[in-house]
């Protein structure tokens, strides 16, 4: 094993390494809000690593434009569908008041 | 108006341009074939769904985009260090907070690039926009008191501001740099 | 190589099976929505990861699609809530 493929391992274990973080938070985690966190954030970086991993294992043009493409579309979506996501699950009452340290939406629509 | 027609064909180009540059990396290699097939897929496709107007009044600045991206993949890995982490902390229920944080430049671009990056960024999650007023609420993670809600205002203002050092106009950049915080 | 791949089947599959249990349970729309999408994402990253041990290329193509519909399927999702709460 040379050590570009050691590190492009290192890179697609860590990245595993926080899909499983999203996956426990995901269960743990009280509400929906939080719950989201944990969907969207670590699981970015982990699917970017595991992509990193993944262009330095074929290390050829062809595959490494499709990997760039499929880490540009996570970036720039991940935000808007969690966007989405969110502001339904607050419009529908989701949240928990009980978890909120403070919430200024809610002072703003009394 | 000449000047408004003109920046909408600028804006135009941009775009097909920017889908000419994903089509040919599906492909993965560059031809002309390619970049022709691509110019004519995005023309087909911008005239069937034509893009809303983007005002883009600034100019792109290298040093300060850079910047910018540093301190966001710094942000990006941290956060989802910390994120990951709590999520371990078994038995500790992390409290969280909303709050609103007026923009000092409420262009769509700019409220749209803060957006994405706030999003992207773990911790921070954007669940209502303001338009008009140019103000985000945001959900928090992991906030015990509101002395931690002030200062993740303060960060969001801040990463505000390295946006607009990067693209906008001027006249932004010296509205997010002098005066503070509204 | 092959201690690394059953790893991280290991522990995707762990986390996998954490984003089911999410689904399962729900209680709403919403967080099974979040729990699909992130289910979607961990599948992603399997296919990728396997393309990466085996040096065979041919599944990445697919995974462009499917970082795209995961998008699509969220909205829309929320978009139906969104009404059926009104």
């Amino acid at each position: 094993m040379s050590a570009i493929d050691a590190v492009a391992s290192a890179f697609i274990v860590a990245g595993a390494l926080f899909s499983l973080a999203a996956g426990v938070a995901l269960t743990r985690f009280p509400d929906i809000l939080s719950r989201m966190h944990a969907a969207t954030k670590p699981q970015v970086l982990g699917l970017l690593l595991v992509l990193l991993g993944c262009a330095l294992r074929f290390r050829n043009t062809v595959d490494i434009t499709t990997l760039v493409l499929i880490g540009a579309f996570q970036l720039t979506t991940a935000p808007v569908a969690a966007h989405m996501v969110g502001r339904v699950a607050y419009r529908s009452g989701l949240q928990r008041p009980d978890l909120l340290v403070v919430d200024e939406l809610a002072d703003r629509d009394r | 108006m000449t000047g408004d027609a003109r920046t909408r064909r600028a804006n135009r180009a941009v775009a097909v341009l920017g889908m000419a540059l994903v089509w040919i990396l599906l492909w993965g290699t560059f031809s002309w074939a390619n970049l022709l097939g691509g110019l004519v897929v995005a023309g087909i496709v911008l005239l069937v769904f034509p893009l809303p107007p983007v005002v883009f009044a600034g100019r792109l600045r290298p040093v300060p985009l850079a910047r910018f991206v540093a301190w966001f993949l710094r942000d990006l890995f941290v956060a989802s260090v910390q994120i990951a982490w709590l999520a371990f902390r078994f038995g500790y229920t992390p409290h969280g907070a909303i709050i609103g944080v007026g923009l000092r430049v409420g262009t769509d671009l700019n409220l749209t690039l803060t957006a994405e990056a706030l999003s992207l960024v773990p911790g921070s999650l954007i669940v209502e926009v303001d338009r008009a007023e140019g103000v985000l609420w945001i959900h928090v993670l992991d906030v015990r008191d509101r002395a931690e809600a002030e200062r993740f205002r303060q960060d969001v203002l801040a990463l505000e501001s390295r946006i607009v050092a990067a693209v906008g106009s001027p006249d932004e950049v010296r509205r997010t740099t002098e005066g503070g915080v509204l | 190589m092959t201690a690394v791949a059953v790893t991280v089947t290991v522990i995707l599959a762990g986390a996998a099976l954490l984003a089911l249990v999410r689904v399962v349970r729900g209680p709403s729309i919403l967080d099974r929505v979040v729990a699909t999408d992130v289910l979607l994402a961990i599948i992603v990253a399997a296919i990728a990861a396997e393309a990466a041990f085996t040096g065979d290329a041919t599944a990445l193509p697919v995974l462009v699609v499917l970082s795209v519909l995961g998008f699509v399927s969220s909205v829309s999702v929320a978009r139906f809530a969104a009404r059926n709460g009104k």
